[in-house]
């Protein structure tokens, strides 16, 4: 089974080509922003991080810097630098650089302020543009596909058809030799001892009890009922009642294959198959993790009707809900409410994400993609600013 | 055969409308392959759950099988199933300790 993609240097293959340009702080985001919207081709990572945190946190912005650069669907990368930051530019070049695309540098306060800073990147991204611009798709296994499964304002649907949909589809691909990760800690609570009777061992499945436990406690350590955050207000309008509820339909695009390894936040997983990362539920932390893990592909399942996309990644929208998909069609793919007016059945429906989802890498653009709703990033940080 | 509610496991005691329902409608209350009868005692919204059964206080609510909750009041079969009449065991940093 192949999809047509971009096979890199170092042998990983994207689904998308475009030259990322991307903030290593939060003071660089107005020239990467400007530098973006002068050349086609360009996808900017923008975020709120980079300074005034603790070691801990500056080291995850380095590594998600150092992901979301190496990610396959970028042919090349420029990083825009305000020059004082803490984050280590030299450091994450260099990383970035290892897998075998350009990468650029613009240092504002070197070279004298933000207007001269966009007029040197945008000549730069021009010309890397256009080097991108020669590469072709080829046939690729799908077995090179990383999809990243997500959640997003869901309601009662979402487990009924979406969801578990989704689980049937990332099977699919788990089976043809591919690699799923599952995010989404905060919505484990309650579904926990189901997920780790899916790990391939014991081992595996005390460290996702652990992962669970720890995004608890921290929640709980602000002393209040977590209900209004999680579920969300949208999602108790929907009819979700308790997070508990919210995670069992949650885990069930996750599928049935077995989860082979946990993970930190944003890193590449090391093994194909299901695999968890450590992340909260929220749109711009979650789908910034995947891409920085080495996601090519993310399928986003809905209730309520998320649009949010991903600037480099396609993200492919699945709602089960029927008056979203008429509300709603500006931003959803797929629409599985039959499954719930039992009219298809779930394997029918998950078939047809999986067919959807080659189609997106092979070239279809998403909804996200079209709209140009896909402004939703930033990096999860888990200490204070300081 | 087209249902207006769904029961995902047996053991379950909330089910959810997959319509909106009125009040002392009588709907079709499908579970797997079988569907029966069932009167709600008021408006079920699109997506709300309502109990199928008499829950008493304090009782563990159950959906797919799992404990979603448990009731913070009696809820009479055909009552709408929600935040006012169950509460959340997880992520109570309100409670002060950790309860499962």
């Amino acid at each position: 089974m192949e999809f047509n993609g971009y096979r890199r240097s170092n042998g990983i293959v994207g689904t998308r080509n475009y030259v990322g340009i991307l903030s290593i702080v939060v003071c660089a985001n107005e020239v990467t922003d400007a530098i973006s919207r002068q050349v086609q081709g360009a996808a900017p990572f923008m975020h709120q991080q980079g300074c005034c945190q603790t070691p801990v946190d500056i080291k995850r912005v380095n590594e998600t810097l150092i992901g979301l650069g190496s990610n396959p669907n970028l042919a090349s990368v420029l990083l825009v630098s305000l020059g004082c930051e803490s984050t280590d530019l030299n450091d994450v070049a260099k990383a970035i650089s290892k897998t075998g695309k350009r990468v650029e540098t613009v240092v504002i306060q070197d070279v004298g302020g933000g207007t001269r800073s966009i007029a040197a990147g945008v000549l730069l991204v021009q010309d890397m543009v256009q080097e991108a611009s020669n590469i072709k798709r080829v046939p690729c296994p799908v077995s090179e596909l990383v999809l990243g499964l997500k959640c997003g304002s869901s309601d009662t649907t979402s487990g009924l058809a979406p969801n578990p949909a989704l689980g049937i589809a990332s099977d699919l691909l788990i089976e043809a030799g591919g690699t799923s990760i599952l995010g989404e800690v905060t919505e484990f609570i309650g579904a926990e001892h189901l997920l780790a009777q899916h790990a391939k061992d014991p081992q595996i499945g005390q460290e996702i009890i652990g992962l669970v436990k720890r995004m608890e406690d921290r929640a709980k350590s602000v002393g209040a009922d977590i209900r209004g955050g999680q579920p969300t207000g949208g999602n108790i309008k929907g009819g979700l009642t308790t997070i508990e509820e919210k995670s069992l339909g949650a885990i069930a695009k996750a599928g049935n294959a077995p989860i082979q390894a946990v993970y930190e936040y944003g890193v590449v997983p090391r093994v194909k198959g299901l695999v968890v990362m450590d992340s909260p539920g929220r749109e711009p932390e979650i789908l910034t993790g995947l891409a920085a893990a080495g996601c090519n592909v993310i399928a986003f399942t809905t209730g309520r009707g998320a649009p949010q996309g991903f600037p480099f990644v396609p993200v492919v929208k699945i709602t089960g809900n029927r008056v979203t998909w008429n509300k709603l069609r500006d931003h959803m793919d797929v629409d599985v409410s039959a499954v719930i007016e039992g009219k298809e059945s779930l394997p029918e429906a998950g078939k047809r994400i999986f067919r959807e989802m080659l189609a997106v890498c092979s070239g279809r653009l998403t909804k996200a993609e079209i709209s140009g709703y896909n402004k939703a990033m930033d990096i999860y940080m888990v200490g204070p600013v300081i | 055969m087209p249902i207006d509610a769904i029961i995902i496991k047996e053991q379950d005691n909330v089910a959810t409308a997959l319509r909106n329902i009125q009040p002392n409608e009588e709907i079709t209350l499908g579970m797997g392959d079988e569907a029966k009868p069932f009167v709600v005692q008021e408006f079920i919204s699109y997506g709300h759950k309502f109990s199928v059964k008499d829950i008493a206080l304090g009782e563990n609510i159950l959906k797919y099988g799992e404990v979603i909750g448990r009731a913070t009041q009696e809820i009479p079969a055909g009552a709408h199933a929600h935040i006012h009449n169950i509460e959340s065991l997880r992520g109570r940093g309100d409670l002060g300790t950790r309860e499962s």
